[in-house]
């Protein structure tokens, strides 16, 4: 079943000369874990945020983003609101930005369930006591305040406040960014827990693409604002079948890499500014040629699984030459 | 694909250049009310060298690099450039001069480290005019700017017109710009993205072959310290638990903190559970 | 910058983000500081000139706004009186906010026991009410400007120092600062060229509320009879003249008078609460 499916978006703001989303094709079903891999500007955030319907101002949309067969585009305010303590929880980068730190963690945890009366407040807190053993946490910690747990036990909590809602999608954007190396490691291996446990289907944002071969199903990777490359994550990462994808894995130092240069790409992504003819990477392409420069490659399949799909001209060669760096 | 090492020829083979000492740390100490952030460091980075100290959050390893850049004193211990005691404070222009010549530091985050109301001319120009008052400036300035990929466009921008990568750029501009004998990097590119980093890691491969400047990297990532560095040294609770060559110390890590890092990067076949486990009986350990 | 502009809690209330408002009081504030500097070209009598023959006439065409108890004329003392009316607080403002930033620098940047010494010093100058020490010293050095307005200046200065006080802190505290000190300039260079030119935005929002405030504490002390001497067309002393103005059943030159303080510091509320609401939102 799929609970997310985001069809054909687009999506526009104000004072810019390009989409700063251009045909987004995704979807995450119940039980699955796809990560959304990119870098700054890509747009992997706005896509997340979309799902929520949390646009900026001004935002002009087309195409569809579903969660669980209901457009999110075309919703209420109060249906969103549903929603967003329902069927669909975020959980955010910063987990000190995304809490009020003068109320205690208890009322953070029940606020959403019990907006418009859908648990009473006994019921709430029973849930709640739930989620925190499911995240490892004691019944205690409802009573502290954000200030007086660490930054993974936090994190925790609001992995748990996700949950209170019983969704049937996770959104997690960057959630390990802020903790320190080891927690990351728990917080993850938390998330697949809950994954098996509830049947949640989860989006995990990041720019990790180690972290992203490590515990997702299928990866989506973007660039400029387009879905660049989708597959299987095992296959994905062993022969990319994308200029871009190959390029940030030779870029991504390794422990266990000899040392000495990276192979880094030159220059940057191109700005919200700049109007685009041809394949968004083509100025930073190896392989690049003059019909890369004139015409946009479509997502199409590439490489031997049927899910992978390329948005290259040249697919195949970038398979060779990945190979050719990582050995 | 390490370049060739100039003194190769006159030395037998497999023995590394000696090179002498530019930074020593003795026996640092320091706590914050009743925490031991620097609990006895002690470490050397040779003329040329690249030293890493890796570990996670309250390890005492950005501590450490504040009081070898100046911006933190340490309880008891020395600091050592050139032989010459850093912890002794004298007033007097002359004196801050000189330690500002013994040690720079590049900073985290790219969007603050920057005077938001400077250009990016401006500011190396400061630092010129202090340091240099009688030289070619405009020259210089140029120079500076090649050296780290900028060029005229960005002299005249403002640190908001600028994106992470460059502003990151100007930074290191800046510090050598002073021409120190120890350059400190405190996480300098954990706020960049992957392709931004893997360029800006180059560039410092690049101005260490150049110049004789030694490397104090502080990073959280092994990722990093494996590409940037010669020699590392792993923290953990303020304490040293691990030092040794780079490529050693990761391919056969002795201390059960160093292996549960090396555990913590992800990786096909990984299992986030183990470490959790790990991680407990660690700090059980303790 | 997360320190909060200090500024009296009725006038607050006032919402000042209103284009429309705004406009309208830097428009008054410019009319105000026009009057003030030319004012003996526009008054279209001599300010000073006694005609009891005249006295408590309404307006008329000669007098626009009439006159007061000893028949001069109201609208040209409310156009000359804008002088003193201003200047005073303007040294007020001037010195409080000059020496109040050095105090304030100093205690930030250095820190330690010469901080402890300066704050404590200025909270022993927070708990004298500042219109109680001038009255204090008009008391001891009679009548004129300078006293109460030196007085005053003493009592703004701890509000304007403690600002600068949290700002010069929290600016301190950021990597650029740190950065230009690990390159080895002097605090004081980095003092003037870098933290003072980032929280000056903030300084002068402050002090062109304070602005105001000693406009109502020098108008105060001249209603009471302090501060200015007689015959000077001062809006405050305006009002004390006018005292007896009301008794008798014509309340003009009393009333105006008092309109152009309350209009006045209102206005320059407005300006500066704008500026600081700028500030806060350029920040953000």
């Amino acid at each position: 079943m799929t609970v997310l499916d985001i069809r054909a978006y687009h999506l526009r703001l104000p004072d810019t000369a390009r989409s700063v989303l251009v045909g987004v094709d995704l979807t995450v079903a119940a039980g699955e874990t796809v990560a959304l891999v990119g870098e700054s500007g890509s747009g992997k955030s706005l896509t997340s945020r979309s799902v929520l319907g949390l646009l900026p101002d001004g935002a002009a949309t087309a195409g569809a983003v579903r969660v669980d067969g209901e457009d999110v585009l075309a919703m209420t305010p109060d249906r969103l609101r549903r929603l967003r303590t329902g069927t669909a929880a975020m959980v955010f980068q910063d987990p000190r930005a995304a809490v009020n730190p003068l109320r205690r963690l208890g009322d953070f945890l029940t606020e959403g369930v019990r907006l418009g009366g859908r648990l009473t407040a006994a019921a709430a807190a029973e849930r709640a006591a739930g989620m925190l053993d499911a995240v490892g946490l004691p019944a205690s910690v409802l009573g502290r305040y954000p200030g007086q747990v660490s930054g993974g036990m936090l994190q925790r909590v609001m992995i748990a406040a996700a949950l209170m809602g019983e969704p049937a999608l996770l959104l997690a954007d960057e959630p390990t960014t802020a903790l320190d190396v080891t927690t990351q490691a728990e917080v993850v291996a938390l998330l697949a827990d809950l994954r098996e446990r509830f049947g949640t289907g989860l989006l995990f944002v990041t720019h990790d693409l180690g972290l992203a071969a490590a515990i997702s199903d299928r990866v989506y990777v973007m660039y400029a604002g387009r879905i660049v490359e989708t597959g299987p994550a095992g296959e994905l990462f062993d022969r990319p079948r994308h200029p871009y994808t190959a390029a940030l894995l030779a870029s991504t130092p390794r422990p266990d890499a000899p040392g000495g240069r990276l192979t880094a790409i030159e220059g940057r992504p191109p700005g919200l500014r700049e109007e685009l003819t041809g394949c968004p990477f083509a100025p930073r392409c190896p392989l690049v040629t003059d019909l890369c420069r004139r015409q946009e490659p479509a997502l199409r399949p590439a490489g031997a699984g049927p899910g992978h799909r390329s948005a290259c001209h040249h697919g195949d060669r970038t398979g060779e030459e990945a190979t050719h760096a990582q050995s | 694909m390490r370049s060739p090492d100039l003194g190769a020829a006159a030395r037998p083979e497999g023995v590394p250049p000696m090179r002498r000492t530019v930074l020593e740390a003795v026996g640092l100490h320091r706590a914050f009310g009743g925490v031991q952030a620097v609990d006895d460091v002690s470490f050397t980075l040779a003329e040329g060298g690249s030293l890493g100290i890796v570990g996670g959050s309250g390890s005492g390893k950005t501590t450490t690099a504040r009081i070898v850049a100046g911006l933190e004193r340490a309880d008891s211990g020395r600091v050592l450039v050139h032989r010459r005691d850093r912890g002794e404070h004298r007033r007097g222009r002359a004196h801050r001069l000189a330690r500002a010549r013994e040690v720079q530091l590049v900073f985290q985050d790219p969007y603050l480290s920057l005077d938001p109301r400077t250009t990016v001319g401006a500011a190396l120009r400061e630092t010129l005019r202090l340091h240099f008052p009688g030289a070619d400036h405009p020259r210089r300035i140029a120079e500076l700017l090649d050296q780290v990929g900028l060029g005229e466009r960005e002299a005249d921008a403002l640190p908001r017109q600028l994106s992470g990568g460059q502003r990151q750029r100007v930074a290191i501009a800046r510090a050598l710009a002073v021409e120190p004998a120890v350059l400190v990097l405190d996480e300098a590119v954990a706020a960049l993205d992957v392709s931004v980093q893997a360029q800006i890691l180059n560039l410092l491969a690049g101005i260490r072959e150049r110049t004789r400047i030694g490397y104090l990297f502080i990073t959280h990532d092994l990722g990093v310290v494996r590409c940037v560095t010669d020699d590392v040294i792993v923290m953990r609770q303020g304490r040293i638990v691990e030092s040794g060559r780079t490529a050693d110390v990761l391919a056969r890590p002795r201390h059960a903190y160093t292996r549960l890092l090396l555990d913590s990067v992800p990786r096909p076949g990984w299992d986030p559970r183990s470490i959790a486990a790990a991680r407990r009986a660690l700090a059980e350990m303790s | 910058m997360t320190a909060a502009l200090l500024r009296r809690p009725g006038l607050a209330r006032l919402r000042t983000t209103r284009a429309p408002l705004h406009r309208t009081c830097l428009a008054f504030v410019a009319l105000v500081v026009l009057a003030a500097l030319l004012a003996p070209w526009l008054a279209p009598h001599d300010p000073n000139t006694v005609d009891l023959g005249d006295a408590l006439a309404g307006p008329s065409a000669d007098h626009l706004l009439g006159v007061d108890a000893s028949g001069r004329d109201t609208l040209s003392r409310l156009v000359t009186g804008a002088r003193t009316s201003l200047l005073g607080p303007l040294g007020v403002v001037a010195f409080s906010t000059l020496a109040g930033v050095a105090v304030g620098i100093t205690a930030a940047w250095r820190g330690g026991p010469l901080d402890s010494v300066l704050s404590r010093g200025t909270e022993l100058v927070f708990a004298f009410p500042g219109l109680l020490l001038a009255i204090l010293i008009v008391s001891v050095y009679g009548e004129g400007l300078l006293a109460p307005v030196l007085a005053l200046a003493v009592a703004y200065l701890p509000y304007v120092s403690r600002l600068t006080r949290s700002l010069v802190l929290a600016e301190r505290a950021r990597p650029y600062v740190e950065a230009y000190r690990v390159q080895g300039h002097s605090g004081l260079q980095i003092c003037l060229r870098h933290v003072l030119p980032g929280i000056a935005p903030v300084l002068l929002a402050q002090a062109t509320v304070n602005f105001g405030y000693a406009l109502i504490d020098l108008a105060g002390l001249s209603f009471l009879g302090l501060g200015v001497p007689a015959l000077t067309p001062d809006w405050g002393r305006m009002v004390f003249d006018g005292q007896s103005a009301v008794q008798h059943g014509y309340p003009l030159s009393a009333v105006l008078p008092c309109l152009a303080i309350v209009l006045t510091v209102v206005a320059f509320n407005v300006v500066g609460e704008r500026r600081a609401d700028l500030v806060a939102g350029r920040d953000r």
